[in-house]
């Protein structure tokens, strides 16, 4: 009878240690038009950092600062179909497919791979009509992700990289300010898993091999990681940094054309770049500066000075930042510090 | 199946929209923010978001990507969007679709600027308040009103108060009306930037730095300002010392000045009552800052100012040297100044019966100690031929009352 039970205790064990079953992709709710209330009807993850069969985990050379979030990124392709390289540098990812990303924090971010927990997950579906952005909030246990498309705010605490205790109002954000990010022209596009970006020398041609991108990547350019000073100079990583940080909306056809700032990766260097270039609408976003960028004086430059500040209305990027990303604005400034001041023609 | 709907939506504008209308309403109270968002998130076009009377505390930015949707309060004055606890995003509301009507609310203590409607065509705001409530403060938010980017811009009986750039703004956009609308404490009462095809009529701008600014700006996507008209305005008493941060184009406008035309063409002003502007009432100069852009104009031209009643003008020049000048021409400074950049070819034409002069400066970014000051004279080429009317579409007027 003892013995009876201590085996029951021992299978009892093991079906809790087991991971949960892998769930069935449906790609039905995938190219549907309904916004599912859980995360899980789309059965993309087995959990928030643990992809489902057939769902591929990807990284980014160059990522998009988060407020130090660990990030969990994948791709899902349907079945039998593949992207493409598309012009520019972009990849056409088929109808069906879904870019997820995880955002989590550990409790210390020495340790980052302890004891992360999840705190949203973000899809971008690729449906016949379009791109859809959905945001989805996991319960404090993490058995559970809602659709929040009005968006939540978070508070979330962490021991930084100094030993110090971080706590901030986390930003999940809403649907509409997932498209202000994703919008180009009028459409909703991916922004990260550009061909640039991708390209590590082994991921893209992982893909290939597994059927799941067409086209040649042979000879294309690769992103510098922003703090790898092997990947590229001071300057090539400012602008990879630049480019994955800011350029999807200031760039000639995104959210923040009208500023006449563009930081995108292929943008000359001239006024466009932010070169001796006077605020437009910046508001006390210009904080008393006259140049967005004045070579060799970052402290003169209020691209910079923007990126430092938390308040809204002169914080750049608007949105997902509650934090300063000190690591990323010691690049910045080293970039225009390094610019020798006449390195636009000075009007 | 909802996008394609959306997108007809948007080609039959507002008529259409009467089938389908329901009305969201929102209330003040906990969650406010979550609730009023996702209504703004699940409005269809045509539907009205409804506020009701009361304060909603706002916690981050509130934006609208639904074409065809009115967003209606209980008045300015009583259905109130506080923005005072906001935590990000670079404005209070921002509207991203087009056909949207914004009326009978306000919008107070925005971080950022006001309400901005970024590509968002044939919009209507009517009956709006924005108001920083400290008063002038250089800390306040940009832009008041803040259509940027869009066509058929039709603004009226706003009321907009504090901004550190300005009041009602209308950058990048084309046939637009701003009408029946008061601009006070801010530093720019109304400004239209970088735009074509304006008329700004039947508005009061008082107590601001500068009342009503026709500017043109280089390295921007659109650019090229001209066929702008300022008529029936009072523009009187701007006398708030500019709090502008450094930097920005209107940190550069002399306290009490009344009307200012910088770099645009076919620029008409004309029955406005203009008075108590230290400065001077008319302004007319080219860009003064240096420039790399090869497509930019940076000369006024092409300018009437006509028919105009006069106050009093220039008791109090606040540019540098404005005092001496002012003290070398009898002790005030004229009503009616021209940085005569552009010279006989800029076709300025001051026909005002009140005192005129010209910098006689040849060259743009010259400084003010170049100026050879001189009675106006004016150009031997006519006038540039009367504008006509702006017109909005039916919907939008319809909307509007």
């Amino acid at each position: 009878m003892r013995r009876a039970l201590a085996l029951l205790g021992l299978s009892l064990a093991l079906i809790s240690a087991r991971p949960a079953p892998a769930p069935t992709i449906n790609d039905a709710l995938i190219l549907g038009d309904t916004l599912p209330a859980r995360l899980q009807d789309f059965g993309l993850l087995v959990d928030g950092k643990t992809p489902a069969p057939g769902v591929r985990p990807y990284h980014l050379n160059t990522p998009l600062f988060s407020d130090y979030a660990e990030k969990f990124r994948f791709v899902y392709v349907p079945p039998g179909k593949a992207a493409r390289m598309a012009g520019g540098g972009l990849i056409d990812w088929p109808v069906g497919s879904v870019l997820i990303k995880s955002f989590g924090y550990p409790a210390d971010l020495r340790r980052p791979d302890d004891g992360i927990r999840i705190l949203e997950t973000r899809l971008l579906i690729h449906r016949a009509s379009g791109w859809v952005a959905l945001p989805y909030v996991w319960n404090p246990d993490g058995r559970e992700a809602v659709l929040k498309r009005a968006g939540q705010r978070l508070r979330v605490s962490w021991t930084h990289l100094d030993g110090q205790t971080r706590t901030i109002s986390y930003a999940v954000p809403n649907a509409n300010q997932c498209k202000g990010c994703h919008v180009s022209g009028d459409q909703i596009t991916p922004i990260g898993p550009k061909a640039r970006n991708l390209n590590d020398g082994h991921q893209l041609q992982a893909l290939k091999r597994a059927g799941l991108l067409q086209g040649q990547i042979r000879g294309l350019p690769a992103l510098p990681v922003w703090n790898d000073p092997n990947s590229g100079s001071v300057a090539a990583r400012a602008r990879a940094y630049l480019d994955v940080n800011c350029s999807h909306c200031h760039n000639r056809k995104g959210p923040a054309d009208t500023s006449g700032l563009w930081l995108d990766w292929d943008q000359p260097a001239d006024a466009n770049l932010g070169l001796y270039k006077r605020p437009t609408a910046a508001g006390r976003g210009s904080v008393g500066l006259e140049f967005a960028i004045k070579p060799g004086a970052p402290d003169q430059s209020y691209l910079l000075a923007r990126m430092a500040s938390l308040e809204p209305g002169i914080a750049m990027p608007e949105l997902g930042r509650a934090t300063v990303h000190e690591e990323g604005v010691a690049l910045i400034r080293r970039w225009i510090a390094d610019m020798k001041a006449d390195a636009a023609p000075h009007p | 199946m909802k996008r394609h709907f959306m997108q007809a939506a948007a080609v039959t504008a507002l008529s259409i929209a009467s089938a389908h209308a329901a009305t969201l309403s929102i209330a003040p109270g906990p969650d406010a923010q979550e609730r009023l968002q996702a209504a703004l998130i699940d409005a269809r076009p045509g539907d009205v978001v409804a506020l009701a009377a009361g304060r909603f505390d706002l916690t981050d930015g509130l934006s609208l990507d639904v074409s065809g949707v009115t967003v209606k309060g209980a008045g300015p004055d009583q259905t109130i969007l506080s923005f005072a606890g906001q935590q990000a995003a670079g404005e209070g509301l921002l509207v991203t679709s087009d056909d949207v009507v914004l009326r009978d609310f306000a919008v107070e203590d925005a971080r950022g600027d006001g309400i901005k409607s970024k590509g968002a065509d044939r919009i209507v705001y009517r009956n709006i308040r924005v108001e920083w409530t400290g008063g002038p403060k250089e800390s306040n938010g940009a832009y008041g009103l803040y259509p940027v980017e869009s066509r058929d811009v039709l603004i009226d009986g706003a009321t907009v108060k504090g901004a550190s750039d300005a009041g009602i703004y209308v950058g990048q956009s084309r046939n637009i009306i701003v009408r029946n609308s008061t601009a006070m404490y801010n530093v720019a009462g109304i400004e239209i930037e970088n735009s074509y095809d304006a008329d700004v009529r039947d508005n009061l701008a008082t107590h601001n730095t500068g009342g009503i600014l026709i500017f043109d700006l280089p390295n921007l996507p659109q650019q090229g300002g001209h066929n702008i008209r300022v008529f029936k305005n009072r523009v009187i008493a701007n006398d708030t010392p500019n709090f502008a941060p450094k930097g920005n184009i209107v940190a550069s406008v002399p306290t009490g000045t009344g009307v200012m035309v910088m770099a645009n063409r076919n620029v008409h002003v004309f029955d406005n009552e203009i008075a108590e502007n230290g400065t001077t009432n008319v302004m007319i100069v080219a860009y003064q800052n240096s420039f790399a852009d090869p497509h930019y104009n940076p000369v006024a031209r092409d300018i009437v100012v006509r028919n105009n009643r006069h106050g009093r003008a220039g008791f109090a020049p606040a540019f540098p040297g404005g005092a001496e000048l002012a003290q070398a021409l009898g002790g005030t400074f004229p009503a009616l100044f021209w940085d005569g950049v552009g010279g006989e070819a800029a076709n300025v034409h001051l026909e005002d019966t009140a005192p005129a002069i010209s910098m006689n400066l040849v060259a743009q970014g010259q400084p003010i100690t170049a100026a050879k000051p001189a009675p106006y004279a004016a150009p031997k080429a006519p006038a540039p031929a009367d504008l006509p009317m702006i017109v909005m579409p039916d919907a939008m007027e319809a909307a509007a009352r």
